[in-house]
Parts: structure tokens; C-alpha cells; sequence
């Protein structure tokens, strides 16, 4: 259990992702108490974007033990505007090219959970 | 304000030693570098130490004291941990002890225990120096983080997987007669390329191996130094350090290490220099793109024109900029917690004369260090430099 990161995976895995945003709009992801980019402690949940595009992405082929049996896979950093994301793309390794736009969900069950992205 | 002298230093072999404790390691390293500088155990007032894993690698916390007594040394010591720049951190707190007049007698040092582990627990020990929830759940792995960096420096700038072989071909090249040297032997192009994916663009040659091994380092005041009568010609004159968002998502960019510019600019400033006048550096080339990012960041380079420095020879044993004359991370090896010191060991011998690649750099008077901590939130930059 992770305060903060769970309600964010709650959210996105049913369609209501959000980011936190400070007065000044950078986005961060919980949990937090201050904005890392500019130190203001005003910050409210704000809806994350439909679409985020891939900013850089690699096929991973030497896993944690945790990915064992996935790889190779492909993890991404995403552009959602004020805040990017860190995922696994669920797309085939050949597919996939910077700029691509993606929308984000979760993936894996209970501890494991964490971001996915997939094409749009 | 007094600049610390390197009375001696030491460094174990690095490499496959599955059944050697970081307590042995460190014992053999700190030994030699107490010997090296002719001090007497019983002067030193401190030990710095450097370590990342030992609680996964050898359930072992609380290693300073452990280190302390493993040398002989009866006095008060802290382990010091900033992922792969945990003894980077360790030397610039031992030289702000040495310059603010707490200590006149200092052990720095590291030691990392990794090959008792497989490839994967060590791949799971590594990641955790990025960001728990957000990176390593993901599936980010240490090389999957440096990949991406890679990926987005080829999409913003160019360059190619051929342009990081030359990297790897370099700095093996300058580990062949580096006795503590992991792999003394030279490779090709083609070798590197050739080699299997572990996080594409990079590839196994672009990786620094998994390595046990231990450095340390005496750092004595000048006054010390004077009153024993020590041959310690070789001074830290500048130390710097920087930090950046621990996740690269939180990044400004993903092919930009701020964290070393700011390192470099504090250490240069400290020390009175500009880039132009460094001869030789040792810098954190945990893969072929960070060597790139290292020079960049430090501004030996602007963005972009970084990847070809080793193509065009620029940063080769005989060109304008050596670097990495003792093989680098990726062919000296990579015992993490001991990185940061070994390159202050490397330079002070390439310094000194008594470096197997001193014949490269005999007029060299300037060196720098540049040590980082996971993607780089963490980076400490040191210069060294001959004060007879
Ligand atoms: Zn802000």
C-alpha cells in the first residue's frame, strides 16, 4: 500500500486519471505536498490529457525479475503536456517510434501495478 | 582555505570476486592506500565511505565502522550513499573537512559486492537508484533509464549505435596494461555492435560489467603533510556537486544532465579553472551516452557534438582531451560504491607519473572527476591538480 500512488492508479485504471498541478500549472504525480518545480504547496488534482505522444522509448531485453517473463517490452517516457509519464507500451517493439501518440492506463494486479500506455 | 593533498591511494583489482566481503575488499584497498602515503593508521581522524548495495548485496548496513576497523583505524566513520556517486559524495565531505580545519587526516574510499548476486537480482539492485513507484513498476531497468536518454539524444541531436562502439573501443582500449582493470583487452567496432541488445539503442558493449572491488584514497592537510614530510604533490583544488528531479519524466529534458553542468561549474569556479585548461578527466561512463552527456554537461562540449569526440579522437589516449585513461566504468569495471574514489586514485597516479597511460599525458598538471548517481540526479565533479 501507497498512499497517493494508489488513488493515481485507482483513477486512471478507471478512466479518471489526474495529475497534481501547482498555481503556476507544472504538473507533478502523487504523492506530493509541494510542486517540484517551483516549491508551491497549492496543489489540486487536474484532469490528465486524453493523449500524451512518446518523448523516448527502449525495448528492454535484460528484465527485473519482476518482468521475467515479459520481455523484451518496450518502456516510454510520455508528454502529457504539463506532466509526463513513465510506461510499459502494450504495441508490438517494431511499432513503435518517438512522437507516437499514446493514451494511459495500468496494467499488472495489486503491488505490481503501474503505468501502461497504449497506442491511440 | 587550504587545499587537501592525496597522500596515497589504493585500489583492489576490479572484477569477479564472488566470495570476497566489501569488509576484505576494503581492507586490501584502504591498506594500500595507507601504505602508499606513508601515514600511520593511528593519525587518521575519519573514514568517508562509499556504498550503494551492501544491504541487498550482503545483508550489511551501518558499513562504516565495519570499513574503519577492517583498515585498523580507530576513529569515527559514516558510509556515504548517492547511488553510483556515493563515494564522489564521500570525497567532497572528506575535502570540506580537510579545507574548513576539522581533520588533517582523512580516509575516503568505497566498495561494492555485486557479482554474488545473478544478472538479475543485480539488475533489480541497480534499479532501485531510480524512482520506486513510477520507473522501476513501469519495467525501467539502470540500462532502460540510459536508453532512453540515448533514444531521445539520436532523435534531438544525431548519432549513431557506431558513434557509442567507438566509446567502448576507446576506453577498452586504455584499460590493456590497468592492472585493476576488469577487462585488459581491446575490442572492435564490430564487437561492440555485434553484441546482444540489453536496452536498445544499447547494447552489452555499452554497458560497464557488473564488478566487485574497493578504491581509497588519504587525504592530508597541507600542514600535515609538510610536518611528515609526505610526497603529496597532487591536490584537490576544486569539488563540486549537483542534483537534479530523481525521475526522468520530472526532467526538463531527457538528453541534458544539469546536474553535472552545475557540479562542473562549482568545482571549475572553486578551483580557478576553465575547461581549457583540463588535461585529462575521468569521467562516469556507467554506459558508452553518459560518457557523451558527462562531457556535454561538464561544457568540454556543446550539446550534440559530444558523440563524436572518440570517433574523431579527440578524447583518445593522444588527442586534445583524454579521457578515461584507466579504461573507464566500462572496461576498468563499475563496483559502484567505489567508482568515485577510483577515479580520484586514477588521476592522481596519471598525475603523479606512475599511471600505466602516464606516457600519454607526461606534461598533464589538471585533472577532473566526474561522478554520477543514477540517471544523474546525482553529480559530484573534483579537480585535481600538481601543487609542488
Ligand atoms: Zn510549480
Amino acid at each position: 500500500m501507497n498512499d497517493g500512488h494508489d488513488e493515481f492508479l485507482d483513477a486512471l485504471e478507471s478512466g479518471d486519471g489526474y495529475y497534481l498541478e501547482c498555481t503556476d500549472g507544472h504538473g507533478s504525480l502523487p504523492p506530493r505536498v509541494v510542486c517540484p518545480h517551483c516549491g508551491d504547496r497549492d496543489l489540486t488534482e487536474t484532469a490528465l490529457p486524453d493523449t500524451g505522444s512518446i518523448d523516448s522509448y527502449t525495448v528492454v531485453h535484460v528484465p527485473t525479475p519482476a518482468f521475467a517473463d515479459e520481455a523484451p517490452y518496450v518502456t516510454a517516457v510520455a508528454d502529457f503536456g504539463p506532466v509526463r509519464l513513465t510506461g510499459r507500451v502494450l504495441a508490438d517493439e517494431e511499432s513503435v517510434e518517438i512522437g507516437d501518440e499514446v493514451s494511459a492506463s495500468v496494467g499488472g494486479a495489486d503491488e505490481s501495478r503501474s503505468v501502461v500506455f497504449e497506442p491511440r | 582555505m587550504i587545499d587537501p593533498r592525496v597522500a596515497g591511494v589504493g585500489l583492489t583489482h576490479f572484477g569477479s570476486h564472488p566470495a570476497r566481503t566489501s569488509r576484505d575488499l576494503f581492507a586490501e584497498a584502504g591498506l594500500a592506500a595507507l601504505d602508499d602515503a606513508g601515514v600511520d593508521p593511528a593519525d587518521v581522524e575519519g573514514v568517508f565511505y562509499g556504498n550503494f548495495m551492501g544491504e541487498i548485496a550482503e545483508h550489511q548496513g551501518h558499513q562504516g565502522p565495519l570499513m574503519a576497523e577492517a583498515i585498523g583505524v580507530d576513529a569515527p566513520a559514516t558510509r556515504y550513499e548517492s547511488a553510483c556517486a556515493s563515494s564522489g559524495a564521500a570525497l567532497r565531505q572528506a575535502v570540506q573537512n580537510v579545507r574548513n580545519g576539522e581533520a588533517d587526516v582523512l580516509v575516503v574510499g568505497g566498495a561494492e559486492r555485486m557479482t554474488n548476486l545473478d544478472t538479475a537480482e543485480t539488475t533489480e539492485a541497480l534499479a532501485i537508484a531510480a524512482d520506486d513507484l513510477y520507473e522501476v513498476r513501469a519495467g525501467l531497468t539502470f540500462p532502460g533509464a540510459y536508453a532512453l536518454m540515448a533514444a531521445a539524444y539520436f532523435d534531438e541531436y544525431g548519432g549513431e549505435r557506431e558513434d557509442l562502439a567507438e566509446i567502448a573501443v576507446k576506453n577498452h582500449a586504455n584499460a590493456v596494461g590497468n592492472e585493476h582493470a576488469q577487462f585488459q583487452r581491446e575490442i572492435t567496432v564490430e564487437d561492440a555492435l555485434d553484441a546482444p541488445m540489453v536496452a536498445d539503442p544499447l547494447g552489452l558493449y555499452d554497458a560497464c560489467p557488473i564488478t566487485d572491488g574497493a578504491s581509497a584514497a588519504v587525504l592530508v592537510s597541507e600542514s600535515y603533510a609538510d610536518e611528515h614530510d609526505l610526497d603529496a604533490g597532487v591536490a584537490v583544488t576544486g569539488t563540486g556537486q549537483g542534483g537534479d528531479k530523481m525521475a526522468l519524466h520530472d526532467r526538463d529534458a531527457l538528453a541534458h544532465t544539469p546536474a553535472a553542468s552545475d557540479a562542473a561549474d562549482e568545482a571549475f569556479a572553486d578551483a580557478g579553472i576553465g575547461t581549457e585548461d583540463v588535461d585529462v578527466a575521468e569521467v562516469h561512463d556507467c554506459f558508452t551516452i553518459a560518457e557523451v552527456l558527462a562531457l556535454e554537461g561538464m561544457g568540454f562540449f556543446d550539446a550534440g557534438e559530444g558523440i563524436r569526440a572518440a570517433a574523431e579522437g579527440v578524447t583518445t589516449r593522444d588527442g586534445d582531451l583524454p579521457v578515461n585513461l584507466s579504461g573507464g566504468l566500462k572496461a576498468k569495471g563499475h563496483p559502484v560504491g567505489a567508482t568515485g574514489v577510483s577515479q580520484l586514485a586514477e588521476l592522481t597516479k596519471l598525475l603523479r607519473g606512475d599511471h600505466h597511460n602516464s606516457e600519454h599525458v607526461s606534461d598533464a598538471r589538471v585533472g577532473v572527476a566526474h561522478n554520477a548517481g543514477g540517471t544523474v540526479a546525482s553529480a559530484t565533479v573534483h579537480v585535481l591538480e600538481i601543487q609542488e
